[in-house]
């Protein structure tokens, strides 16, 4: 079975800027992929390069097996992406740009009850009928996602879809796309909120600077950036030899890295021993919001 | 009732459900640009024709009596060729470059940048909705000017020949001129200062003959004299030059645009990077 995405040596450069410097990756076939990393790290190029809208400089794409080069149209056939930017025709309604894209793609009235399903599936039901120029902007993006999926693409590209989106609609997105996802549908995307990668995404990527820093599932990330920390509120000198384990420190609140639960034992019987004062504990799990800072940097915080 | 009137009289009802999935991609995007000045019908089809008889009505009112370019052909008659075709022109320039510079700055075109369209289905697309934009409106102002004047059709095959090239020409002129603009301000100068000097420069309003010879040279320089000269020639059965010329002065005018086109869209010249 091919993989639903292969990407291979790919690197693109602007001029003498490199947005991607040699990028290996695969996604398999109903995977629910997350692709994190700060601004500008080379997110959308890359999905630009999946989609067309850009040439690599080097290196080589495949969706669903086919080049997205040499064999362009069944590439493209097989993939549907969400842009970052919020763009719209003006002159037709919600169903007119729905069948105009499928029909693009070679897809006819037989397709009109998918199209009723992605309309009501995001909620655009009652906007169907109504000019592109006249929805919100929250209406606009659910547009921009429901005519992304109108020619049913296996492969589904979601670019910062929850950016500015309220939260109602950030739920009723993800139900839908879970739902695709559990057809079969290959879900990718790259997002502002970890939360949303974290609860959703079984793998994850993460770029910075055009390079991918880190790949692996989101259960192994989480469990290998230490699984837990220790909150405490302390009166005194932490002891010298517990400062390794220490992640931050701020007046009186010290947060530790714990490798397993036994550790919390160690440091409270440690800090008995010298004598500091503990006047409050927390115990709290890591998120992907962590990991993620650990590994590419506080820059802005943004994915 | 009226939606049985309306799914016969809609001339997509037949297609849309028995084109070939091979095809339906081309047939879509040229519907869609079809719909497109449609929908904005009184701008992009009625103005265009209240403008030409404007001229019409009065240039004729000055000039009829004062000007006399064939034998037994009426100024007023004589007018409503070249004001066909200089409609047919612009329009059939303004369709595929509006469209396509719209979507440039909307940011919409990348709706077309992911389908599975070759190069040349995109232009073919552009080219069959400028064709008929411009001869709907050419069409139209020849049926209003019947109810002023009576105007000849001694050749209609050239009639038709020149009417084709024509909106084929500023067609692709028209994509050329979309996919290069970055700017609406770039595509209006590239109206002003080349569409329109060439139309006007064109023998709408005269025939050459009556010009200095010096301007008469530079006229003949000019691709847009031919065709209207052509499509004169198929009113009237007389024009400065021969149809054949015409017709071939158009005929490879069309085919170095064509190819000049088709270079860009397929280097995806400011489309794709
Ligand atoms: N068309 C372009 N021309 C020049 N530089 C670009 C272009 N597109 C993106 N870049 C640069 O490439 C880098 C990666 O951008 P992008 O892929 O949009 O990042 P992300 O989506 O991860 O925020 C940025 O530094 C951006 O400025
Ligand atoms: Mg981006």
């Amino acid at each position: 079975m091919a993989a639903a995405v292969e990407i291979q040596g790919i690197t693109k450069h602007f001029g003498a800027f490199e947005a991607l410097r040699g990028i290996d990756l695969t996604i398999g076939q109903g995977e629910f992929f997350a692709l994190l990393g700060p601004n500008g790290a080379g997110k959308s190029t890359l999905i630009n390069l999946m989609s067309g809208l850009l040439r690599p400089t080097s290196g080589h794409i495949r969706i669903m097996g086919h080049d997205v080069q040499s064999d362009y149209q069944q590439a493209r056939m097989a993939l549907g992406v969400v842009p970052q930017e919020l763009v719209f025709d003006p002159f037709f309604n919600v169903r007119e740009m729905m069948r105009f894209q499928a029909g693009y793609f070679g897809c006819g009235p037989e397709n009109d009850g998918w199209i009723d399903e992605v309309i009501t599936g995001l909620g655009l039901a009652d906007k169907a009928h109504t000019n592109m120029r006249q929805l919100s902007g929250g209406m606009k993006r659910r547009a921009l996602i429901a005519q992304a999926l109108a020619h049913r693409p296996p492969v589904i590209v979601l670019d910062e879809p929850t950016a500015g989106v309220d939260v109602e609609l950030r739920q009723m997105l993800w139900v839908f796309i879970q739902k695709l996802n559990r057809q079969g549908h290959t879900i990718i995307l790259t997002t502002h909120y970890l939360e949303e990668a974290e609860t959703l995404c079984q793998r994850v990527a993460m770029l910075k600077q055009g390079r991918v820093v880190t790949l692996d599932t989101t259960q192994q990330l989480l469990r290998s950036h230490a699984a837990k920390q220790l909150s405490l509120r302390v009166e005194g000198v932490v002891p010298a030899h517990l400062q390794t384990m220490i992640k931050q420190q701020q007046g009186d609140e010290v947060i530790f890295n714990l490798a397993d639960i036994g550790q919390v034992e160690i440091i409270l019987s440690a800090l008995r021993q010298a004598q500091v004062a503990v006047l409050d504990i927390q115990l709290q799990e890591v998120d992907l919001e962590d990991v993620f800072l650990n590994l590419v940097g506080s820059q802005g915080g943004q994915a | 009732m009226m939606r049985l009137l309306s799914t016969w009289l809609n001339p997509f009802y037949w297609l849309d459900d028995h084109i070939s999935p091979r095809y339906r991609g081309m047939y879509t995007l040229f519907k869609k640009e079809l719909l497109r000045f449609w929908r904005v019908a009184f701008q992009t089809i009625a103005s265009p024709i209240l403008t030409a008889l404007l001229y019409l009505l009065i240039f004729s009112h000055v000039l009829e009596s004062h000007v006399k370019v064939y034998d037994q052909v009426s100024y007023t008659a004589f007018l409503v060729p070249g004001l066909m075709m200089m409609s047919l022109l612009q329009n059939a320039f303004a369709n595929s470059s509006s469209s396509l510079i719209q979507s440039k700055v909307m940011g919409n075109i990348i709706f077309l940048m992911l389908t599975p369209l070759t190069y040349l289905e995109f232009f073919i697309a552009f080219l069959a909705a400028s064709m008929i934009r411009g001869l709907a409106v050419g069409l139209s102002i020849y049926l209003v000017a019947l109810l002023f004047v009576d105007v000849p059709t001694v050749h209609p095959w050239w009639i038709i020949a020149f009417a084709l090239l024509g909106s084929a020409l500023l067609g692709t002129f028209g994509v050329i001129a979309g996919i290069w603009a970055d700017k609406f301000d770039q595509m209006a100068a590239f109206q002003n200062f080349v569409i329109m000097p060439l139309t006007f420069l064109s023998g709408v309003f005269y025939s050459i003959h009556s010009l200095p010879p010096f301007w008469q040279a530079v006229s003949q320089l000019n691709p847009f004299f031919y065709m209207i000269d052509g499509f004169r020639y198929g009113f009237f059965g007389q024009g400065d030059v021969s149809p054949w010329l015409s017709l071939g002065v158009v005929g490879v005018f069309l085919l170095a645009l064509a190819w000049l086109c088709l270079k860009m869209l397929k280097s995806g010249y400011k489309l794709r990077s």
